[in-house]
């Protein structure tokens, strides 16, 4: 099994969401939800203050509480890639996956669903980035397999330091944010 | 460095910066499964003990039991975003997942609690009109095995609201193991409350009115650790036992659930067993309204809780 | 008339409703997910016109992605780009020819046939031609399609034509920096900001402002370990990749570029061989400045003088791949020329026009004209003032001409066209373009949605999208040149047509149809392309064309287009018209007490007001709030969130707009996200939400050298909503 992760370069993004349109308009995601987001955090005082773009979507956690919470198996490991996805067809709309995520990264559509970013999964399939990779202005997203330690993602993660979110959570989120 | 000013585009509504995905559908769902878990192990251990249970843990009790799950399903089923949809909690049974034990423990409390209450009303109660004597025979012979079978069922049901809750790691004021407990106990009091307004003996109401002292003295008990619990944690348990001890919940938290429905109905209880007086309905309506509050406050808090100080 | 059927804006709404709501989401239906293709073009979202590829499936189109091919996007768009589909299946859209039915501004219209309402306008304008001569009609236009325009305008015979992009926009950057290079800076910018080493950001919010090119370089150079300043009165996203940000007092830019300047030539820091071989006058520019010392200069922007100098001191070791931005949006202050020839000139010094890093001469591709007939000689001058009045001004004045139309002088405007740009919030002092326009015999519109300027038109001509039509070529000077097709992606939605096919219309109406002697767009635009060796079958299949580039940095015996040939650090022209020919600090007015100086700017979802009913760039952001600072909010006891109004010096009131309480601002001015606060009841999802910036501005700084219009003189104060 793959472990298809994502990096984000805190560096060069500029929190232009961008990402999130383009997200949005790919995936179809109903109004008023999304299934990415940035958050933009100021900390310090003026003029000297640090500012933090985080642009957040599903962390794909490997210990994933959203799939362990789910009562009928729809939230799953897809096997071949190693990524958290959602079978509609065996959701009932519980939402305990969506109290299990630390991340908040999950909302129930209007079909009564839950949803959240799949990493593209439908483009991955094809050979394409995901629509908010592609997009990026600043090419600061990369997704990639955890385990090609040819991939970029590798690379990345063995080049630059990065930070997880919620780690206390423990989740093993597969989403890190380069420094 | 802390920040000191977020903001988001793309937040979800009723997803961030709080959580709120469960109302009073989920709170009456798990307020009515304790309810019915406390009736059927106290009934169902004094079917156990004694030959001839006082009235209301004879049969009143018992027959209401089904009646109460089918309330506490239909608020369960109110929440359900997808109603029609119901059928695919049975598709799969999750070990991971409590919700999944809670749907296979319905499916077995449902269809033992009606055989239940059929054995306790034909055995102990009033004649009911038409011709019920086969079941009522067959029920009498399995109602003590019958008993015991729920009682087991009563304690999951009542371990299980805690646990759907518990289990929920993204929630620091939820996570702890103590919360089944909790809501067993919780149920239980509510459950010996409610079998003192059904029970016409005021000798049994004094004894179901003890037995809910103790229950409740467990509870707070309960209910402190947990808070201590939270109180000596890390940060994110911490801002949790906030949200109570100093924060949104605070006011509704002392006077609906430790004053009103602890505090006040044990001692109103311990009162009438010291004068011997004649039970009353307030404290055991108390403790009921209290087990509500419980549900929703813990419910609430819950969602508000969240692990770092990030959105 | 066959249709008597008078509508108020409230009529309009049933149909709009039945086009439905979020419509632009519909899946497409899967049973004919065979029928799917790509259609390269490029992007109106704003006027930057990245490269786009449309995927269509089944006539619905699904998503739209950078084109790879294509210079200024690489594959890549902004969130605008990324939310065209929004404008395409907005169900506001404008969707038929409208005639005005009620006083001016009334909103009531009726719905007019293209016969009818064509007929109406090259009727008017006739008569306008008959009556007060051709020169006294104007067109306000802006973005790809206004070239029709132009040409229409050109042929009727009247001189008056311009767009906002001059005069409230990039005019005093072009100015300056043709005084000092004699070239402008251009369009797409010729910034070398992928190669910089040091990059200065003078108010130029990349990050907010999402020229998408501009930011895809920003990045790269942040990535490249650039080291960037960020000169901002509000610590702007940009100022967050900063290394230096400095909190500059509004309007005293010209002092610390002055400074630097001093810290440059008096510690020797400047690029002197380059200074040597191509400037003109550095002896005078020396002289004049030798007293504008960081501590004269820390006095008067409140940036401390030792930062001042230690940043001069530091872009003097990258230069000359340094980059002082020149900024696009420049009209701020009515010395704005002035100050964009102060950077022209900080640039100057450290060597970096016309270096790897600094500017780069940008390439072109000449794609000549379609051959037309001579056009008339117009017989009056503009009215505007350009190149008159504003003797270094050459392009038309937005604001000139709506001056000449409220005052008759020097000879009276009775009829507009405008065409793509909606006035009521792009020119400041909106009250003064009420009173242009209704001193109008015509105020016909060429709009996509029902935009406050159209509120006011007598006929509202409906544009389609531009996914759903061809527009002339964009033959871009960039790096590498190119030339870029615009053609439809799906039919046009609705009763809408192309604004070549409008423009060819009234002209045919007006007897100038020879000046529109193509047989159709596609003809047209085959001919222009035949004329590069390429051809329309092939554009329409690869959407953008490169050409090779001329050399992109500077060569030893470059002469530039300026009296000296060189570079002008000492200008003649200026000194002959009696101003500072070295650029000089003069302090502008100070808010009153109780006052705050009112700023605006991007907001990187929107593009000024065109997106804000946009449903899907509408979901990021439906209104925008105002910055405050945290101390100015406890003066004035306003809480985070709280709804307030702004009240400007002429005791212009606000529409109620959330406080956004931060510590990102200085405390003597406050912030306003330009776009939001419409006044277009048809624009269903923007109208009324948020503030709009244009109705404070109703004081403006004329520059004296070319008319621009600077607009961050406003002041305003606070109150409850
Ligand atoms: N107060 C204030 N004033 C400003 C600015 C500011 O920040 N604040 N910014 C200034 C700057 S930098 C500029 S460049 C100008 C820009 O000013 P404008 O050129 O007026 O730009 P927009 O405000 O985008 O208005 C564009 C209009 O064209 C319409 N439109 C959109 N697409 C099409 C199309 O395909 N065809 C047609 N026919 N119409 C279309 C939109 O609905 C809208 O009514 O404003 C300047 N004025
Ligand atoms: N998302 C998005 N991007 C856009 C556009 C859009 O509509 N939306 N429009 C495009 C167009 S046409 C233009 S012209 C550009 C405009 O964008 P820019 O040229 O980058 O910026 P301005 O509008 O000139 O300036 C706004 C910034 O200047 C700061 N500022 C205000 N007063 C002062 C001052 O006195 N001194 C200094 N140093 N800074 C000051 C403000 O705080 C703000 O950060 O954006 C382009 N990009
Ligand atoms: S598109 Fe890229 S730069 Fe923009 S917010 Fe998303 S990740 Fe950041
Ligand atoms: S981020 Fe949330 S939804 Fe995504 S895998 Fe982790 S727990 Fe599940
Ligand atoms: S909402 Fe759907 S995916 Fe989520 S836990 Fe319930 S059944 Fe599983
Ligand atoms: S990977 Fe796909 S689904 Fe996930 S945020 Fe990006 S565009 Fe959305
Ligand atoms: S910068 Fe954005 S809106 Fe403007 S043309 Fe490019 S993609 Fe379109
Ligand atoms: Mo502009």
């Amino acid at each position: 099994m793959a472990r298809y992760a994502m990096t984000i370069d805190t560096r060069t993004c500029m929190g232009c969401t961008s990402c999130v349109v383009a997200c949005k308009v790919e995936n179809q995601v109903d109004t008023p939800f999304f299934r990415n987001c940035v958050v933009q955090q100021i900390s310090g005082e003026f003029p000297d203050l640090r500012l933090v773009n985080i642009r957040e979507n599903c962390n794909m956690c490997s210990e994933a509480a959203c799939v362990a919470n789910c009562p009928t198996g729809a939230s799953h490991i897809e096997p071949k890639w190693g990524l958290v996805e959602i079978d509609e067809s065996l959701c009932t709309g519980c939402k305990a996956c969506i109290a299990a995520c630390p991340y908040d990264a999950r909302f129930i559509n209007r079909k009564g669903y839950a949803e959240k970013c799949t990493f593209c999964l439908p483009r991955l399939k094809e050979g394409l980035d995901p629509a908010c990779v592609a997009t990026c202005p600043c090419q600061a997203i990369t997704v990639g397999d955890l385990k090609d330690p040819s991939s970029k993602i590798a690379s990345l993660l063995a080049m630059r330091k990065y930070w997880t979110l919620k780690p206390e959570a423990g989740t093993q989120p597969n989403v890190f944010y380069l420094e | 460095m802390n920040p000191s000013e977020v903001s988001v585009i793309g937040a979800n509504p009723g997803i961030s910066p709080s959580l709120h995905i469960w109302g009073w559908e989920i709170a009456a769902y798990l307020f009515l499964g304790g309810l019915v878990a406390g009736l059927l192990v106290i009934s169902g251990l004094a079917h156990r003990k004694s030959e001839r249970p006082a009235e209301s843990l004879a049969w009143r009790g018992p027959a209401l039991v089904p009646v109460l799950l089918t309330v506490g399903m239909v608020s369960l089923f109110l929440d359900l975003e997808h109603k029609l949809h119901f059928y695919r909690f049975y598709l799969a049974f999750r070990i991971t997942s409590p919700m999944s034990w809670g749907a296979w423990i319905l499916l077995l409390v449902y269809p033992a609690s009606i055989l239940f209450a059929l054995a306790a009303v034909g055995e102990f109660g009033p004649k009911l009109p038409g011709d019920w004597d086969l079941v009522t025979e067959l029920a009498a012979a399995v109602r003590r095995p019958l008993a015991a079978v729920n009682v087991a069922l009563g304690v999951a049901l009542g371990i299980y609201t805690g646990i759907l809750l518990s289990s929920l790691g993204a929630r620091p004021f939820w996570n702890t193991p103590l919360l089944g407990p909790l809501f067993l106990l919780s149920g239980l009091s509510g459950g010996a409350a409610l079998l003192i307004l059904l029970e016409p003996s005021r000798e049994a109401q004094l004894r179901l009115g003890m037995l809910d002292v103790k229950l409740i003295g467990a509870e707070s008990a309960t209910l402190a650790l947990i808070l201590i619990g939270l109180s000596s944690g890390g940060a994110a348990q911490r801002a949790a036992a906030q949200l109570v001890l100093g924060g949104s919940f605070t006011a509704v938290f002392w006077i609906a659930i430790v004053m009103m429905g602890l505090a006040l109905p044990a001692t109103i209880e311990l009162f009438h067993r010291f004068k011997r007086a004649q039970a009353s309905f307030y404290p055991a309506a108390l403790v009921l309204l209290g087990g509500f509050a419980l549900r929703m406050i813990i419910l609430l808090a819950g969602q508000a809780s969240r692990w770092g100080t990030l959105q | 008339m066959e249709r008597r059927q008078f509508l108020k804006i409230a009529g309009f709404s049933a149909g709009a409703l039945a086009a439905g709501g979020g419509a632009w989401m519909l899946k497409p239906r899967t049973r004919l997910a065979g029928k799917r293709y790509q259609v390269n073009s490029f992007c109106e979202m704003c006027f930057w016109k990245c490269g786009i590829t449309a995927r269509v499936e089944d006539g619905r189109v699904v998503k739209l992605d950078g084109l790879a091919e294509h210079p200024l996007s690489r594959g890549r768009l902004c969130p605008r780009g990324n939310g065209g589909t929004g404008l395409l299946y907005d169900p506001d859209r404008l969707k038929t020819p409208l005639i005005r039915a009620g006083k001016r501004g009334s909103q009531y219209f009726r719905e007019a046939s293209w016969e009818e309402a064509l007929d109406y306008v090259a009727s008017r304008m006739d008569t306008i031609r008959k009556t007060h001569g051709p020169e006294s009609m104007a067109l306000f236009t802006h973005g790809s399609g206004s070239s029709f325009f132009v040409n229409l305008m050109k042929a009727y015979g009247t001189p008056n034509f311009g767009a906002p992009a001059y005069a409230q926009c990039q005019g005093p950057r072009e100015v300056g920096f043709q005084l000092t290079y004699g070239m402008g800076v251009g369009e797409p910018e010729a910034t070398d900001i992928a190669n910089s080493r040091f990059l200065v950001l003078i108010g130029s919010h990349l990050g907010e402002n999402m020229h998408n090119t501009q930011v895809q370089e920003f990045a790269e150079a942040i990535n490249h370990g650039a080291k960037v300043v960020v000169v901002d009165p509000r610590f702007s996203t940009a100022a967050g990749k900063a290394n230096w940000y400095l909190p500059i007092k509004p309007g005293t830019d010209v002092a610390l570029l002055l400074a630097w300047m001093n810290v440059l030539i008096q510690e020797n820091l400047y690029d002197r061989q380059y200074v040597e071989a191509y400037g003109a006058g550095f002896d005078r520019l020396k002289q004049i400045t030798a007293g504008d010392t960081p501590e004269w200069a820390a006095a008067i922007t409140e940036i401390p003088a030792e930062t001042i100098r230690t940043v001069a001191r530091e872009m003097a070791k990258e230069k000359p791949s340094v980059l002082i931005h020149p900024g696009r949006h420049t009209t701020w202050y009515g010395d704005d020329t002035q100050r964009s020839r102060a950077i022209a000139l900080l640039n100057a010094l450290l060597g970096s026009w016309g270096r790897p890093g600094g500017f780069y001469f940008p390439s072109g591709v000449d794609v000549p004209p379609f051959p037309l007939p001579p056009y008339p000689k117009p017989s009056r001058a503009r009215a505007d003032g350009s190149g008159t009045t504003f003797p270094l001004a050459d392009q038309a004045l937005t604001s000139g001409m709506r001056d000449a139309t409220v005052s008759g002088n020097p000879y009276p405007i009775e009829g507009w066209l405008v065409y793509d740009t909606n006035l009521l919030q792009s020119l400041p002092d909106p009250r003064e373009t009420v009173k242009a326009i209704q001193s109008l015999e015509l105020l016909a519109v060429v709009d996509v949605l029902p935009a406050d300027i159209t509120g006011y038109a007598d006929v509202v001509l409906p544009e389609c999208t531009y996914l759903e039509r061809y527009d002339d070529l964009y033959a871009a000077t960039f790096r590498e040149p190119f030339v870029a097709l615009r053609q439809p992606v799906v039919e046009p939605m609705y009763n809408t047509r192309p604004g070549w096919w409008i423009a060819r219309q009234l002209g045919r109406r007006l007897g100038l149809g020879a000046y529109f002697p193509w047989n159709n767009i596609e003809d047209y635009l085959d001919r222009r392309l035949k004329s590069v060796n390429l051809s329309l079958a092939q554009m329409k299949k690869s959407g953008v064309a490169t050409f090779a580039s001329s050399e992109p940095y500077i060569q030893a015996g470059h002469q530039f287009d300026t009296p000296s040939k060189k570079i002008e650090f000492y200008s003649n022209t200026l000194e002959k018209m009696g101003v500072d020919p070295v650029p000089r600090y003069h302090p502008h007015e100070e808010p009153p007490q109780g006052y705050l100086r009112l700023l605006y700017g991007r907001l990187p979802m929107h593009t000024f007001g065109r997106t804000t009913n946009n449903p899907v760039l509408a979901s990021e952001a439906a209104e925008n709030e105002v910055w405050i600072s945290e101390t100015t909010a406890a003066q004035f006891s306003v809480k985070p969130g709280q709804k307030i109004r702004l009240i400007n010096q002429d005791g212009v009131r606000s529409d109620p707009v959330k406080a956004k309480v931060t510590k990102r601002i200085r405390p003597d001015c406050v912030f306003l996200a330009h776009g939001f606060g419409h006044h277009a009841p048809r624009l269903r999802l923007t109208n009324g939400r948020g503030a709009s910036d244009s109705d404070l501005i109703t004081r403006y700084k004329t520059d004296v050298l070319m008319g621009a219009t600077g607009m961050n003189v406003n002041f305003v104060t606070i109150e409850e909503a």
